[in-house]
């Protein structure tokens, strides 16, 4: 059986609240087991440390995919000392699994853009679970080429299944309004940086991973399609999603290793929902410190440096 | 009569997938591979386009020798690759060059779909910006004719990146000023839909061609309910307003030369 959902962390709890239990326990009666209880906690967080040094890529995927990961909200609300969101993409509509907005992040204004992810039914249903329709990749394209005209830092986050696969989506032309942000981004005159911070889904998540600096969450993941798509068309064989996840090459580690991931930003025990704050404290000093290098660049020479990057992309013969 | 019946012999007639007509083998052919009752386009590989398309003997191919290997050690890839090489008797799934269309100079890349669905992995990357850039170089108008299932998902994100490659490569093209055409074939999804085949100046697209981003398949399962008749279809693209012109086969030719001849100076 696949597992479904990552529940290391509920079983710990249940093992922690026993523990908890027995202590209580212990000092009603005469004998002490405070020490035994000690030594105990110990092991749990031994075993929780070595755990989840070792997360297989499909619980990465999982721990991805968690209900109460940080999503891009929760980051602009942490980086920006100011931040005013801006809606619409000036043709159809707003697509709200997209926030775009300007920010004043370590005192310089910045643009930040981000596929938003809900944290309960309620709020996956109004953004429509971070997939976004042309929509969300046409109000990019504007909140981009707004970046440019006053010069501002874009910096985005990177959080969905994918592109939303509908109707609407297919008549209102998916395909052309995420190929345009590709060409925009790859030419912009602004230091981009991007950041994966849960799930990077298929060509709808690529639409912002084209930057001069691509940062990647220790257990975020990136992938041509998702591992069940993909085990489910190429093997025929949705049992088989863990060895898919292994053999795709999605995780960080294997990212930057392929050139693709520059720097890997490592999440807390347990995962970035464990502890937000030190989570998005670390990826602001990272952030901070890339916007740093990248602003003291010449803005030609930065557009042409992030130009030669991509053109590098690929392994072939010949 | 007599010679009909000779040519029955010969080859087995085809149905057509459309109509259902039985059409002799030799006809299609004949036909440009377009039943003669229902005007249905069946596909055609890399070299047969090139051939309706461009000046006899002009030809020049590009990068013959581009090959993929198992970059990310993707169980059973080396031999999917081997196969699809016998198969298509081409290298990659796209065929790259120089050639002249009514004496029209252009650069052109056509998709081979018996290539693993033609699929973009690092070489179609490759392959498509070394001809943007040999274009740009030449100065000369660049024509791309697609099909394909979308990124190669046995090269994992680096064939995901090809999609920013070839964006950005089309981006430099763009500003250089010159002319890029883009034929959508059937079927054109995915990575390549969402990349260098949707950022042309000027999209054509062959009748009846499937044309879009999410597979019919995936859309059905997700919002569980039937799709509309001849969606994704480059009829139902034109009306939408996603692309410029649906040309038919026969008339494939003619309209390059004129778009091209529109395009020159003087």
């Amino acid at each position: 059986m696949v597992k479904r959902q990552f529940d290391y962390e509920q079983k710990v709890r249940e093992i922690r609240d026993k523990l908890e239990e027995l202590n209580n326990l212990s000092s009603n009666m005469e004998f002490d087991l405070s020490q035994e209880i000690e030594s105990l906690e110990e092991k749990i967080e031994n075993n929780r440390e070595r755990r989840y040094k070792n997360l297989s890529p499909w619980e990465k995927v999982l721990l991805s995919r968690h209900p109460e990961r940080p999503n891009s909200n929760d980051y602009i609300r942490y980086f920006c000392e100011e931040w005013i969101e801006l809606h619409g993409d000036r043709h159809f509509g707003d697509d709200s699994s997209v926030i775009g907005g300007i920010g004043r992040f370590n005192g310089q204004a910045v643009t930040i853009l981000g596929y938003r992810k809900g944290k309960d039914t309620r709020e996956n249903l109004q953004y429509n679970f971070g997939m976004p329709h042309p929509e969300g990749y046409r109000k990019i394209q504007r909140l981009l080429l707004q970046a440019e005209k006053f010069q501002r830092p874009v910096i985005t986050l990177i959080d969905t299944p994918g592109a939303y696969p509908g109707i609407g989506a297919e008549e209102r032309g998916q395909a052309w309004a995420i190929s345009q942000v590709l060409m925009t981004l790859s030419a912009l005159e602004v230091p981009v940086i991007a950041v994966v911070s849960g799930e990077g889904g298929s060509g709808g998540a690529l639409a912002l991973a084209v930057a001069d600096r691509l940062l990647m969450l220790s257990n975020a993941v990136f992938s041509v399609a998702s591992p069940e798509a993909c085990a489910s068309i190429l093997w025929k064989d949705l049992e088989r999603v863990e060895d898919m996840a292994r053999a795709m090459k999605i995780t960080a580690h294997d990212l930057q290793r392929l050139g693709i991931v520059d720097e890997i930003i490592e999440e807390p025990l347990g995962g970035a929902h464990l502890n937000f704050p030190e989570m998005a404290e670390k990826l602001k000093k990272a952030l901070q410190k890339h916007l740093g290098e990248l602003t003291s660049q010449d803005s030609g020479e930065l557009s042409e440096e992030r130009y030669q990057k991509l053109r590098k992309i690929g392994e072939f013969r010949g | 009569m007599e010679k009909e019946e000779e040519e029955k012999k010969v080859a087995l007639p085809i149905n057509c997938p459309s109509c259902s007509a039985r059409i002799p083998a030799e006809a299609l052919q004949r036909n440009l591979k377009v039943c003669p009752k229902c005007q249905h386009h069946f596909s055609l590989n890399a070299r047969e386009r090139i051939d309706l398309m461009v000046d006899n003997g002009s030809f020049q191919e590009f990068d013959a020798d581009l090959s993929s290997f198992n970059l990310l050690d993707f169980p059973g890839y080396q031999e999917k690759l081997e196969k699809a090489q016998e198969l298509s008797g081409s290298r990659e799934a796209i065929i790259t060059g120089l050639a002249t269309v009514d004496g029209h100079k252009l650069v052109l890349g056509v998709m081979e779909s018996s290539f693993m669905m033609a699929s973009m992995g690092s070489v179609v990357g490759e392959k498509v910006c070394r001809a943007v850039e040999q274009a740009m170089e030449l100065s000369c108008p660049l024509l791309i004719c697609s099909c394909s299932g979308g990124a190669r998902m046995q090269e994992g994100m680096v064939a995901l990146m090809q999609m920013a490659k070839t964006s950005a490569v089309l981006g430099k093209f763009n500003q250089a000023g010159l002319l890029y055409i883009s034929l959508l074939t059937h079927p054109t999804t995915g990575g390549v839909s969402a990349s260098f085949a949707s950022l042309a100046d000027i999209i054509l697209a062959e009748p009846g061609a499937l044309i879009g981003f999410a597979g019919p398949r995936v859309i059905k399962q997700t919002i569980g309910q039937q799709l509309p008749p001849r969606f994704q279809r480059s009829e139902f693209l034109l009306e939408h307003g996603m692309i410029d012109l649906l040309v038919e086969r026969s008339q494939l030719k003619e309209t390059l030369s004129s778009l091209l001849g529109l395009h020159q100076e003087g």
